[in-house]
């Protein structure tokens, strides 16, 4: 169906009915969102500590905040640590989740129901339940990955506390969020390899093209929109694990060396009561993901027109 | 070696990979029905067997704050669907069956919107409840989530208003029909699926949500059930775990959510992905 045909012809005219439709959600959007938003603004170029809590009025500093935020070595190492996890555990995802559609584009229907029905039901679980059977399964006393892995010749994982390290605790935190994540990878990848049509690789067969050439030549560039979508997405949510983190960190340790952006900011903010901080910290990361998600939106819109 | 046996090796991997995958989910639910007594002892039970119990859900729910979180879930949940939908199908119509000044900007501006990070907000808006005194309340998180789950809401309605041709509306209009009792008559029923699957899009979003929860209800009477469960791992650290019933808990939070999400998941897919129609 091409755009036009789409309603354009019903309402030649002008007419104020579409504004009336839009204001409810444009409403909603300014109370949840746009007031919190323009108060973070102001209060990021504000001190805006514990006295103002108890009816002193802020001052304004200028750019005081985030001159702090650049001088304090906590903060860079919370922004390094966070866009590295972000980074890694984003392209792990699309990694695996591109090697399970291709698995599922080369396989019989049985075969590949039930690794679907596999990804669904990790895809379904809810972040607080699957953050807490992950602990579960790593907890050093009766967790089953030391034991199975303490059955292995050689190795002593006996007891071994993988939330009490950083890099460990990193390591399962990660290896959570692939495992939510990896069944949207595989399912927006495999939606898109059903795409490619049967008759062009036939085609291309037949002029010759052996497997890896298929692969490289036709499937790769019809199914890159695809990639990049899912990968500028899972750059997105990655930097957004607020929730697994402080789990995490509930069931090992508080200490600073665990803490990512989303947690950094809550304990600068409803901690330590230092909103002024926690606004700036918080525009840092507004600005890193409006930066990355317009490329998603570009992106987005384009398609949109496409198959339309 | 063959085409077949390389298939039949895939195959095999698939199975595996898949074992693999839904483990966590399956340790969880035969950790749920082992009695906690043995879960305490260093091998590992792969299956119930003699020791199958429910006793496990009774501890879970036995203090009483469960049936205050599942109140305060369903309420919130309620709230958020109810008026999600609503909003999003006025929004939905607006962008899909009008050309208007400022659409393409609206469009813009929801999936932007769409995309911001509860982290960089939170603060404020427990700023924000907190000077109006909204703080553990079902209606201050309920503002927060409706406005989270609006702008995917109306994306999504919206491949489903333009998936039903105009045409049919226009047939109607020529029979006598005036547009709004067109639309009413010929679209409105069509669009009973993209209802449902984004009814069940919101209901997901606030039963699970975690991160505001945390920040504006931090009283423990005002527990959702993500928070409830939240409860069960902070008493971890201090005391001998009852994995048994920390398990049990998981198992109500999710399975809800699991059969909810078969619902709706293909339509979830393709919102995010594409422009969520098929023209």
């Amino acid at each position: 169906m091409s755009a036009t045909s789409n309603g354009a012809r019903i309402a030649p005219r002008r007419t104020g009915v579409p504004y009336l439709l839009i204001v409810p959600a444009i409403l909603a959007l300014l109370l949840g969102l746009g007031y919190p938003l323009v108060w973070q603004f102001i209060t990021a170029f504000q001190e805006y500590g514990l006295a103002q809590q108890f009816g002193k009025a802020p001052d304004w500093v200028g750019f005081a905040n985030f001159g702090a935020l650049v001088s304090d070595g906590e903060f860079w190492a919370v922004l390094v640590r966070s866009l590295l996890f972000c980074v890694v555990t984003a392209f792990a995802t699309v990694l695996v989740g591109v090697l399970l559609a291709l698995l599922m584009n080369a396989i019989g229907r049985a075969a590949r129901l039930t690794l679907q029905i596999s990804l669904l039901l990790a895809w379904a679980t809810p972040v607080a339940a699957a953050t807490t059977i992950f602990i579960w399964l790593f907890d050093r006393r009766r967790g089953v990955v030391n034991y199975l892995l303490d059955l292995l010749p050689g190795v002593d994982m006996n007891r071994y506390d993988w939330l009490g390290h950083p890099l460990t605790f990193f390591f399962v935190a990660s290896i959570l969020i692939v495992w939510m994540s990896v069944p949207f990878v595989a399912f927006a990848v495999y939606a898109g390899l059903t795409q490619v049509s049967e008759e062009v690789l036939e085609a291309a067969q037949l002029d010759g093209a052996g497997g890896w050439q298929r692969y490289r030549l036709i499937i790769g560039p019809m199914i890159r929109p695809v990639l990049s979508i899912v990968l500028l997405l899972q750059l997105i949510w990655d930097l957004r694990v607020f929730a697994q983190i402080t789990l995490l960190k509930d069931a090992g340790s508080k200490s600073g060396d665990f803490d990512l952006l989303g947690t950094y900011i809550y304990k600068l903010g409803a901690s330590a009561n230092d909103f002024g901080m926690a606004s700036a910290v918080s525009i840092v990361v507004l600005i890193i993901t409006l930066a990355i998600s317009w490329v998603y939106v570009r992106d987005l819109l384009a398609q949109d027109k496409e198959t339309r | 070696m063959s085409r077949r046996t390389g298939r039949t090796l895939l195959s095999l991997l698939a199975v595996v990979v898949a074992l693999v995958w839904v483990f966590p989910v399956y340790w969880m639910v035969n950790s749920s029905f082992v009695s906690n007594a043995v879960l305490q002892q260093f091998t590992p039970r792969f299956f119930p067997g003699e020791y199958f119990t429910f006793a496990n859900f009774q501890s879970a729910i036995a203090d009483g704050s469960f049936f205050g979180a599942l109140g305060m879930s369903v309420s919130i949940t309620l709230i958020v669907v109810a008026v999600c939908l609503g909003f999003a199908f006025l929004g939905a119509v607006a962008i899909s069956r009008f050309r208007f000044r400022g659409r393409t900007s609206f469009v813009l501006a929801l999936l932007l919107i769409q995309m911001l990070p509860a982290e960089g907000l939170f603060i404020a808006q427990y700023k924000m409840m907190s000077s109006v005194g909204l703080l553990n309340s079902i209606l201050g998180v309920s503002i927060i989530y409706v406005a989270a789950v609006i702008p995917f809401t109306v994306w999504m309605l919206r491949g489903f208003v333009a998936g039903v041709p105009a045409e049919l509306e226009e047939a109607a209009m020529v029979d006598g029909l005036s547009r709004f009792q067109a639309f009413m008559r010929i679209t409105f029923p069509l669009l009973a699926p993209g209802l449902v699957a984004s009814g069940v899009y919101a209901f997901l979003q606030a039963w699970n949500e975690f991160t505001v929860a945390v920040v504006l209800l931090p009283a423990e009477s005002a527990q959702t059930l993500p928070l409830w469960l939240r409860g069960f791992v902070q008493a971890s650290a201090t005391r001998e775990t009852d994995w048994g019933a920390v398990m049990a808990a998981s198992t109500i939070v999710a399975v809800p959510v699991i059969i909810f999400f078969l619902i709706v998941q293909g339509r979830m897919t393709s919102g995010l992905v594409g422009g969520a129609v098929k023209g």
